[in-house]
């Protein structure tokens, strides 16, 4: 007999293999899914796990982007081109014409994060889409971290985190009745750390704003904020360029950047590693509300 | 004495392999502070989430800062003080990534700890050592072994407040001992520990110079996982068939899913199940190219060289080594639903790999009382966290193993058709 091989999986293919078991699951029991788009890494990662499920096929949804109006110029490029690439077909539901039509209101302080959420479910409606691939994960916030893989959602698109479906083995119970649907999570056990080095491993290409540059930005609350079309100077505040980058892409008003020395995606790596505070307590001012802001935007349908 | 390297180095941890593991206990116990201990130690708590912690801590009149709230996620359960879902955490060392999966102590422990333990490789209990094994010790190490978690560790915490008394450790631990060879259980392990100071958590305690064993984290890194894996008995469970609409790709068709159990190469014979078809494997391919070999928990497209009929919830196994083709399920089921109870001539729809089917529970020999593994053969239902053995009934064929042999072909879950719900969890004892 020759030596026993160890038949060994390391921790990154054994989430890869989860994640594309869920893809393929959803394709063979939904009759219309599409993946949620933001241009951020989650969703970049999502991305290239669908290119890889249904391989040698083309990625078999649209994606749906949930523009807020409030973008990164280099997001959107990397989006369209992204798009081209992979022939997908890119379905916008739009924020700025969602307040132009009156289906939601600006809110005083001009942040969209909070206003998307209507637009997500109308857009939802509009081309009867009954699984939306999102790619948040648990380690990400403490409310996510008791979501489901296959979260159900009601006809108004709502979680109900009380009475959510015990989810055993990798058998997930997709089943609706019409005009409700499940918000699915392939990327659920995986941390931040996870997806760098899946990036590294994969040499996925991310929007230049992920890796350190020189910008104008505005220190807020401990935050550095880019100055730009979203974020003007208020008064008694100074600009100054420093060398940053961002560690999540979100509405371009709320999302802040880090001081950061790290242009490759080894040092994002060890830039992470190292790193003691969260993505969103480092670069999201939606969170800092309430302790339990982003429970109360799930109920509401925020995915 | 080796002690564990804990920072998650950047560069190594590519290499790491991954470890599941469900805990089990009630804040009384001290899991949330072991599980605080096991973040902190690991350096996974992030400086914002324990000054989050430290203030809602102080808000609420704590006197100490209060670690469940780390994983005690929503409003209500903050409002309540009490722990009501499943929470996943996770954590790093440069051997291996960790998944917790943290089931609640009281509140609907049976429904909670049966999904945790549902993919867990290791289960996790505690118990305090001035009170010794309770009557929730056992039912958490009954549950372990019915969802054949193959490898289990008892805690005993608090050890700091009994002196670490060697006595008292060695009565609990043969008290378990003992009870846990009754049950069949896994692999055990038993550790005396605290983990409000640390004692044995993260590095051997010079508290229990009499305790050679190894420390829990030790432990957790290095407990052997790759042989819990059944590589024997060739499992692949169709998942989706894979047929391009391209003019550059013609003719192709791939069965793609994830290996529940065996190792397939290209070259192998192979059946179809239910048809019985037979052919051989042309090649296993993933999107990186194709792979000499494919084995649990791999995501791949297998091809054949026959073009035969095959569709999701097919089954692709050895002509010699096959699951039972099954109409009559002979199970363990867990109830998990509050709204109405199992009943004799119930109806639902079962899943179980990629095949859904509907089904009829046809007995109910007998409800498992979890505390004194009483079998009360007079039970005429099953309610929300009760478990029982049930006869079913399918419509169609299930391709199936007993469970002790596969978990992955041998468990399957019970929704009810009207409101969609998970509605039980089921463990197959026989399928003929």
């Amino acid at each position: 007999m020759s030596q026993t091989k160890p038949y060994r999986v390391s921790h990154l293919d054994a989430l890869e293999a989860e994640s594309i078991f869920i893809m393929r699951e959803v394709m063979a029991e939904f009759e219309r899914p599409a993946l949620l788009f933001s241009g951020g890494k989650d969703s970049i990662v999502m991305l290239r796990l669908a290119e890889k499920a249904f391989a040698p096929a083309r990625i078999p949804f649209p994606v749906m982007h949930v523009d807020t109006g409030h973008n990164f110029a280099e997001v959107l490029e990397y989006r369209d081109s992204r798009v081209a690439t992979l022939g997908l077909n890119l379905v916008v539901a739009s924020v700025q014409e969602a307040i132009d039509t009156g289906l939601v209101r600006e809110l005083p302080d001009g942040t969209r994060n909070r206003i998307q959420t209507p637009v997500l479910l109308a857009a939802q409606e509009k081309y009867r889409f009954d699984a939306l691939f999102g790619g948040a994960r648990r380690d990400e916030e403490k409310a996510r971290a008791k979501e489901r893989m296959f979260s159900f959602r009601d006809d108004f698109g709502q979680w109900d985190p009380k009475n959510q479906r015990p989810e055993l083995w990798a058998l997930y119970n997709g089943r609706h009745h019409p005009g409700e649907s499940i918000r699915v999570f392939p990327l659920s056990n995986w941390t931040e750390l996870d997806v760098w080095h899946y990036i590294a491993k994969e040499n996925i290409p991310l929007p230049s704003i992920y890796y350190a540059h020189d910008r104008e930005v505005v220190e807020r609350n401990g935050m550095f904020y880019a100055v730009n079309e979203f974020i003007k100077l208020r008064d008694g505040e100074t600009s100054e360029v420093r060398r940053v980058r961002y560690r999540t892409v979100g509405d371009a008003s709320q999302t802040a950047a880090v001081l950061s020395e790290a242009d490759t995606v080894e040092k994002v790596i060890d830039e992470v590693a190292a790193t003691r505070i969260t993505e969103r307590g480092a670069t999201r001012g939606d969170d800092k509300v309430s302790e339990a802001a982003m429970e109360d935007r799930k109920r509401e349908g925020y995915f | 004495m080796s002690q564990a390297v804990l920072e998650p180095d950047a560069a190594s941890s590519r290499g790491m392999d991954l470890l599941r593991f469900a805990t089990a206990g009630s804040v009384d116990d001290g899991k949330s502070t072991l599980i605080g201990r096991l973040l902190y130690d690991t350096k996974t708590i992030f400086e914002d989430q324990l000054e989050a912690v430290e203030s809602a801590s102080a808000s609420r009149g704590d006197e100490y800062t209060n670690l469940a709230l780390l994983t005690d996620g929503l409003r209500a359960e903050r409002e309540q003080g009490i722990t009501i879902d499943v929470a996943y955490r996770y954590f790093a060392t440069p051997r291996r990534k960790f998944i917790i999966a943290d089931t609640p102590g009281h509140i609907q422990y049976t429904r909670n700890m049966v999904t945790g333990a549902s993919t867990a490789d290791l289960a996790l209990i505690l118990v305090d050592a001035r009170k010794g094994l309770v009557e929730q010790s056992r039912r958490h190490a009954f549950l372990t072994s019915l969802l054949r978690v193959p490898h289990l560790v008892l805690c005993v915490n608090k050890m700091d407040l009994v002196d670490w008394d060697q006595k008292v450790f060695e009565r609990i631990a043969d008290e378990f001992t003992s009870f846990a060879a009754k049950l069949d259980a896994p692999d055990l392990t038993i550790i005396p520990i605290s983990a409000l100071n640390g004692d044995n958590i993260a590095s051997r305690s010079e508290n229990s110079p009499w305790y050679e064993g190894p420390s829990l984290l030790h432990h957790l890194e290095h407990v052997h996982i790759a042989s819990d894996r059944n590589l024997v008995d060739v499992r692949f469970p169709v998942q989706y068939v894979i047929r391009p609409q391209s003019t550059t790709v013609t003719d192709y068709r791939g069965y793609a899913g994830q290996v529940a159990s065996g190792i397939l190469k290209p070259g192998d014979d192979v059946m179809v199940l239910p048809s019985g078809l037979t052919s051989t494997i042309s090649a296993i391919e993933t999107a990186d190219g194709p792979v000499d070999e494919a084995f649990p928990p791999m995501s791949v497209t297998v091809r054949l060289a026959d073009e035969i009929d095959i569709s999701r919830g097919d089954m692709i196994c050895r002509p010699q080594n096959r699951p039972a083709v099954a109409q009559d399920i002979e199970a363990m089921v867990c109830w998990m639903d509050e709204t109405a109870p199992l009943r004799v001539g119930g109806k639902y729809a079962i899943k179980h790999t990629t095949r859904t089917a509907r089904t009829v529970v046809r007995g109910l020999q007998y409800r498992l009382d979890v505390n004194t593994l009483h079998r009360d053969e007079a039970a005429g239902e099953l309610g929300l966290n009760e478990i029982g053995r049930v006869r079913l009934r399918t419509t169609v064929p299930l391709l199936a193993d007993e469970y002790r042999r596969n978990r992955t072909t041998g468990g399957f879950i019970l929704i009810d058709e009207s409101t969609n719900r998970t509605v039980g969890a089921g463990i197959i004892i026989e399928a003929r």
